[in-house]
């Protein structure tokens, strides 16, 4: 595994600048997920690092190799697509032995065996090495596809939303596994999704994109806790944070040059004191109660409460926020930092559209 | 508006049986969703509601009137199928008025529906614009009144929201739900989505194989799984199954999970089966001293307030929600405790919950 170091990467198709001026490193054994809506540039990214694009602008190091004009084979890298490409006529051990038998790495049959035992051991899939690709479900098919990558161990694997094409469940089972099998490997992952939970759960560090700009990146809980503005605030979390204006909740003591602040869900708590409301909609989830309120001034805005908390729709009631849990941002949409953070290294702060 | 009634319907397509007999009601006003798997019989269900299907057997009642036979055109009802295609040539009092064009209703009629319509919407100040102009928020809006203009007695919807991303369906589930409240119309609501289901439905009915399973309010559904199917497919991630020791007599209050004694709401039955499986929810579990159970943590997933942790037992993998406050680390040894009161036991062979404190009669509808 390797270091991937990107400076200053820029990319246009036509009038279209897909990605402009990327400044970021995938540390040896880190996963770094870019998050961001279609168009933002994900894929884009990972295939300039793949080598299938050239980038206008700037440098790719590999390795503290400079890559920019290598070609893909020459890159060390394994990418896994959204969709499962495996050979359907093959079986599962084939299948991921395929790479392992490419011509000029000369492997022993030994080697091979337990390198694919290996990897379908941390897979769970070692029962079904002797199947045809055809004969798994989607889930078996998927892992066999990610397995396919894992078994060489090139500097860096790339992923575009490998997990996208799985329901739900099995997502939730699969996203956990290849967290753990990246740290056991010591992997160094760049991965990209739309998918904000995925994002959360698995990055070291998460870079989130718009409009082909890196608005920010730190570590999930940096992110999430210290959103660089408006629109990284709302790409985290469900339901989504809540921005309105400070008077909205009677704020009067927000930091100067306040515009608006922002306010997690899951910190409003319904209290004897605070802003009156009126409760539009309960959600009782079971597991939670997401209730949509209407403050002063016609502003809505989410709670997430406990389970069982037992409101009446269109009641009154009074709404506060957990103390420090305020967000403030300015009139361009930034957070304004209050005294107490700690220093923000790796916040970018460029004119990424806000909002 | 009106309540919906089916009788021991159903339905079969050759030797397929796509809907085992099912008796239920839904209720004037509700909004009534019907949650499963593909292939469970949900759509199959909502089309014999909306008469597009004939059932093999039953009969299906509309304020209390048998409409079994009746034609689709007879029945008063509007199928929603999408929400999203406009036509995108006409303003928007085109769009909205357009069913009502085509019922052949006089001008003037037709003008003050399609205007008391986009006042409940809150797009009356759009009436004349353009739908290529508006926002997307707005265009649902529209599309939304042009089924609700005609003022049907029940609205059947057919996985409407399918087609969007996650953020903006949430967004149209809280849409939709609003204006169900202004409107008071009886809906039912198709979908696979059980987040969908959880956030819309005044009560769920979850198929599986042709066959309802269970209906109940959100929350009871969440809480009082009848079968294991419900308790799996409900919930994300769903519910923590475990096997455990069967040969349970009633008014027993634990079970034994790999050796350990584990308390559980007061059994109302028994199970004489050697086989039961244990129900928890992963918000259930605490992670704290020795435990009733012990675990190794395989994976720790940050989620904001909260953190997934995935841990290994002698009695398989279970999914721990726990505060964000706690720290864990991988391969950790730790100690599971379970919340005695929200324990569901279910007989492993019929995959059914057996009647306790917890889950108790006449839930179903």
């Amino acid at each position: 595994m390797a270091e991937v170091v990107l400076s200053g990467i820029s990319k246009s198709f036509g009038a279209v600048r897909a990605v402009d001026g990327l400044d970021f490193q995938v540390a040896d054994g880190e996963l770094v997920v870019l998050l961001g809506p279609t168009g933002a540039g994900k894929t884009t990214t990972l295939r300039l690092v793949a080598g299938l694009e050239k980038p206008d602008e700037g440098t790719i190091a590999i390795g503290e190799v400079d890559v920019t004009a290598a070609p893909p084979a020459a890159r060390d890298v394994a990418f896994v697509f959204q969709q499962y490409s495996l050979y359907p006529h093959y079986t599962v051990y084939d299948n991921l032995a395929f790479p392992l038998r490419a011509p000029g790495r000369d492997l022993a049959r030994e080697e091979i065996d337990a390198r694919v035992g290996e990897i379908a051991r941390l897979l769970q899939i070692e029962s079904k090495l002797e199947n045809k690709a055809t004969q798994l479900s989607g889930g078996e098919m998927q892992r066999v596809a990610i397995g396919r990558a894992l078994v060489r161990t090139p500097s860096i694997y790339l992923m575009d939303e490998p997990l996208s094409s799985l329901d739900a469940k099995l997502r939730e089972d699969l996203r956990v596994e290849l967290k753990r099998i990246q740290r056991d490997l010591g992997a160094t992952i760049l991965y990209v999704t739309h998918d904000q939970l995925e994002a959360m759960t698995l990055a070291d560090r998460i870079g989130v994109l718009a409009e082909g700009r890196l608005v920010q990146i730190g570590t999930p809980r940096e992110v999430y806790e210290k959103p660089a503005n408006i629109y990284v605030a709302r790409r985290l979390g469900t339901p989504q944070i809540n921005v309105l204006s400070p008077a909205a909740l009677g704020v009067t003591d927000a930091p100067a040059d306040t515009d608006r602040l922002g306010v997690r869900p899951e910190d409003l708590r319904l209290t004897s004191q605070g802003a009156p409301a009126q409760v539009l909609n309960v959600e009782d989830l079971g597991v939670e109660t997401v209730v949509l309120l209407e403050v002063g001034g016609g502003e809505r805005l989410h709670a997430l409460l406990p389970a069982g908390e037992t409101l009446m729709p269109d009641g009154e009631v009074k709404v506060s926020m957990r103390p420090r849990s305020a967000i403030y941002f300015d009139s361009e949409g930034w957070r304004i930092t209050e005294s107490h953070d700690a220093p923000e290294a790796e916040t970018e702060r460029r004119g990424a559209d806000v909002g | 508006m009106a309540d919906i009634h089916l009788d021991k319907v159903k339905k079969r397509f050759g030797d397929f049986v796509a809907v085992r007999e099912s008796t239920f009601t839904i209720r004037d006003g509700e909004f009534f969703v019907m949650l499963g798997p593909s292939g469970c019989g949900k759509t199959t269900t909502l089309r014999m509601i909306a008469g597009l299907e004939l059932p093999s057997e039953g009969r299906i009642l509309l304020d209390g009137e048998d409409v079994t036979f009746n034609r689709a055109s007879q029945r008063d009802i509007a199928f929603v199928f999408q929400l999203f295609a406009l036509y995108p040539h006409m303003n928007v009092r085109k769009n909205i008025g357009f069913p009502l064009v085509s019922q052949g209703l006089p001008r003037r009629e037709i003008r003050s529906r399609v205007e008391e319509t986009a006042k409940l919407l809150r797009i009356d100040h759009l009436l004349n614009s353009r739908v290529s102009g508006l926002s997307s928020g707005d265009r649902q809006r529209v599309a939304l009144g042009r089924a609700i203009v005609r003022r049907p007695k029940a609205f059947l919807m057919d996985e409407p929201l399918g087609a969007l991303d996650a953020e903006f369906r949430e967004l149209m589930c809280e849409e939709l739900r609003l204006l169900h409240k202004r409107i008071d119309a009886t809906t039912v609501y198709v979908t696979h989505d059980q987040i969908e289901a959880m956030s819309m439905a005044d009560r769920i009915a979850v198929m599986n194989h042709a066959e309802v399973l269970q209906i109940g309010t959100p929350a009871e559904v969440y809480t009082r799984p009848a079968s294991m199917f419900v308790a799996g497919f409900i919930g994300s991630p769903a519910m923590n199954l475990l096997p455990a020791e069967g040969g349970l007599e009633m008014g027993a209050q634990a079970v034994r999970v790999n050796g350990a004694q584990v308390a559980v709401p007061r059994l109302r039955e028994g199970l004489a089966g050697d086989r039961a499986v244990l129900g928890v929810r992963p918000e259930h579990i605490s992670i704290a001293g020795d435990g009733q159970l012990r675990g190794t943590v395989f994976g720790v997933e940050y989620m904001g307030t909260r953190q997934l942790v995935t841990v290994d037992t002698h009695a398989g993998r279970l999914k721990v929600r726990a505060p964000n406050t706690l720290r864990v680390l991988d391969g950790e040894t730790v100690g599971l405790t379970f919340d005695a009161n929200r324990l569901v036991v279910f007989d492993a062979a019929s995959e059914k919950a057996l009647k306790s404190d917890l889950i108790r009669e006449g839930d179903d509808g």
